[in-house]
């Protein structure tokens, strides 16, 4: 009897190792962990990019593709301990979703090391671009510097001549006025880095007015940019303003109202660029959620339809075809054109929109083309 | 700078003080009188302006959706005295901290469910949209001066609600000897209802009012509520004096702090470096101001003992 037991347990443990084997080699299904910031401030954006990208897997039909979806809360300590859950005990093969940039270099580095592809649908740190690319870094948003790069292009166009810029205190914001005077080249009035998070603005729109500023470049993502606005259009200035889409975004228009009408602002994406990718993606966001995409949305479903694309062509255990198969980049993109950069970042086009009014719903249209074919300046920097 | 630009930079700060002795006021009020530390006030704050969104998007006027504020917010505070607050008084400060820490986790998660993850619109009426000229020729906003009026009003009234009033006096009384005044046969826990009421509805106020100029969203309290804690260390735990001078002396450090330090960097470095070392700077004067006050009065300006 006692011999019986013991072959009986073996016999349980040689089964579980084997189904444990089983559940490890996926049959070439792709486990993809989702982290984003869906609690908090800044929630917004990240219930954009878990929703766009749940559409785009649901859309694809693919049932081998399995997501886990975490929040960080915004937090990077909190990113990181998520990220090693993810990794260690749910052995996700892909991580993405993040927002804000020092969560990205938080996570995207160890989860790289850790032979995992990271594939940015949003946040795009110049570290991550230049010396610091990694193989199974990828980026389908765009380099940081990028829609501000633009902005400066048209801001030159407009004939700013002696512009006043702000930005928050923080990597990106230094990033946001360095790609700014970049390519606008003018003079400056002034040029103010703002606390991050700051509220009040009726110090430094003194300063604009005092400054004899003939024109404002200012990022101030999520509700900086809110009240930035609607301060602004309180204050009698009525100089020509142009900024990055992070301000004039789907998810914080309704709550700006007519402060932000008319403003020319920059971004890759637009609901109302002719394609019929984002046709149907805008009619199928609609449609499920009952609101327009932001521009957080469409970076998620082009991430999440890049990874579709990569998995029908090659196993995700097998990580040079895969990394081969996501740089093709071929899926149908809610830019058009989509191609990577040698740094894994997108070669793309930047648009000039404007703040409209349709119905009682504002959005944004494309009114020309601020930057074509752009590529960050720091994809000379990396050795892929 | 010219002296039109400092004067209206000091406007600015009397606005962002009065603000914040909105908010500290109460937050003062709750510690004086209940020796309560309460982390969900600026929840309360949230609750204020989201409340006022929500009746300007209803009814299109800004002046019910301040008196919703008020309402809303003070009906708030009074059920979670009632249900929570109440069975923290005899308790640690380190247990009322995590407690009401608990509260803002919950209120911030109830407000995402009930009006979801974006921000609302809330903007100013038109009577109080634009700019007046002030003597001297300096344009300044109506409504950040209706602010100010508004603050002042509010602590006049409050000045007079604690000297001259019955109810002040208890609760005068309440933050010298709280088992005194129980003895005495006051109804303290009626009394402490209202005073939890009473400092949640300014908090609600302020949201309200502030939520007109910035962004309505969830977890817009806890920057505020930390400036707000500044200010009552500042001005002396428990006075609503001290509440008022340590929000103005807060308001105008901050204000002129991030407009000065740039430019006199300026004067003796590059232009960049200026701009980055003076903001650097300016963001951590009001602690450096909260430091030297506890350095030479370590109950703050009106503390007591």
């Amino acid at each position: 009897m006692h011999a019986f037991r013991v072959l009986g347990a073996a016999g349980i443990m040689a089964l579980g190792l084997a189904s444990g084997a089983v559940a490890d080699g996926h049959g070439g299904k792709v486990k993809i962990g989702l982290i984003t910031t869906l609690t908090g401030g800044g929630a917004a954006l990240g219930v954009d990019i878990r929703d766009g990208f749940l559409l785009g897997i649901k859309q694809s039909g693919n049932d081998g593709i399995e997501v886990v979806v975490e929040d960080d809360q915004r937090k990077p300590d909190i990113a990181v301990q998520v990220a090693d859950k993810m990794i260690q005990s749910e052995k996700v093969d892909i991580m993405t979703g993040i927002v804000f940039s020092n969560l990205a270099l938080a996570v995207a580095p160890a989860a790289t090391a850790q032979g995992k592809f990271y594939i940015s649908p949003n946040a795009g740190p110049a570290q991550l671009a230049g010396k610091g690319c990694h193989e199974n870094y990828f980026n389908v948003a765009w380099q940081n510097d990028g829609p501000h790069e633009a902005a400066g292009a048209h801001a030159k166009k407009l004939g700013f001549k002696n512009a006043f810029i702000l930005a928050p205190n923080y990597p990106a914001g230094k990033d946001a006025l360095t790609g700014f005077k970049r390519t606008y080249e003018g003079a400056l009035a002034g040029e103010l880095f703002t606390k991050l998070g700051q509220t009040d603005y009726a110090a430094e729109i003194a300063q604009i007015r005092a400054s004899g500023a003939d024109g404002i470049f200012f990022f101030l993502p999520g509700g900086m940019g809110i009240s930035f606005l609607k301060q602004y259009a309180g204050s009698g200035i009525d100089l020509p303003v142009v900024g990055p889409a992070f301000s004039f975004d789907q998810t914080i228009l309704a709550a700006v109202g007519d402060a932000a009408l008319g403003i020319h602002n920059t971004a890759q994406w637009s609901p109302d660029i002719d394609n019929a990718a984002n046709k149907a993606f805008v009619e199928t966001f609609k449609a499920e959620y009952g609101r327009i995409p932001s521009i957080y949305a469409s970076q998620a479903f082009d991430t999440a339809n890049l990874i579709v694309s990569a998995a029908a062509k090659a196993d995700v255990k097998d990580t040079d075809a895969f990394r081969e198969a996501l740089r093709e980049a071929d899926f149908a993109s809610t830019r058009g054109d989509f191609r990577f950069g040698n740094n894994q970042h997108p070669i793309q086009d930047f648009y000039v929109r404007e703040v409209i009014k349709d119905g009682d719903v504002f959005t944004n249209k494309i009114i020309g083309i601020g930057l074509e074919d752009r590529q960050d300046v720091y994809a000379a920097e990396c050795k892929l | 700078m010219t002296t039109l630009l400092l004067i209206e930079q000091v406007l600015n700060g009397l606005q962002f003080g009065v603000m914040l002795f909105l908010m500290a006021a109460g937050l003062t009020l709750i510690f004086g009188v209940m020796g309560l530390i309460n982390l969900a006030h600026g929840s309360l704050y949230m609750i204020g302006a989201f409340a006022a969104a929500a009746v300007a998007g209803w009814t299109g006027n800004f002046f019910l959706a301040l008196v919703a504020s008020l309402i809303a917010a003070a009906i708030i505070g009074a059920l979670i005295e009632l249900t929570v607050i109440r069975r923290l008084y005899d308790r640690d400060h380190l247990e009322q901290v995590l407690a009401t820490f608990a509260l803002i986790l919950i209120f911030s998660e109830a407000t995402r469910w009930v009006f979801g993850s974006f921000p609302l619109f809330l903007n100013i009426p038109d009577v109080l949209n634009g700019t007046v000229t002030l003597p001297g020729g300096i344009q300044y906003s109506l409504y950040r001066l209706t602010i100010i009026l508004i603050g002042l009003a509010v602590a006049a009234g409050l000045f007079l609600l604690i000297s001259k009033t019955r109810v002040g006096m208890r609760i005068r009384a309440g933050e010298n000897d709280r088992e005194m005044i129980a003895a005495l046969g006051v109804d303290i826990s009626v009394l402490y209802t209202m005073v939890f009421a009473l400092g949640a509805a300014l908090a609600g106020l302020s949201g309200a009012l502030v939520g007109a100029i910035q962004s309505v969203e969830v977890g817009m309290g806890e920057p505020v509520l930390i400036l707000a804690f500044v200010v009552i260390v500042i001005g002396g735990i428990g006075s609503i004096k001290g509440a008022l001078a340590g929000a103005i002396l807060v308001g105008l450090t901050d204000t002129l702090g991030r407009t000065m330090l740039p430019v006199i960097f300026g004067t003796f470095m590059e232009p960049s470096a200026a701009t980055t070392v003076g903001s650097a700077l300016a963001s951590m004067l009001i602690y450096i101001l909260m430091a030297g006050v506890l350095l030479y009065k370590p109950t703050g300006l009106f503390g007591s003992t």
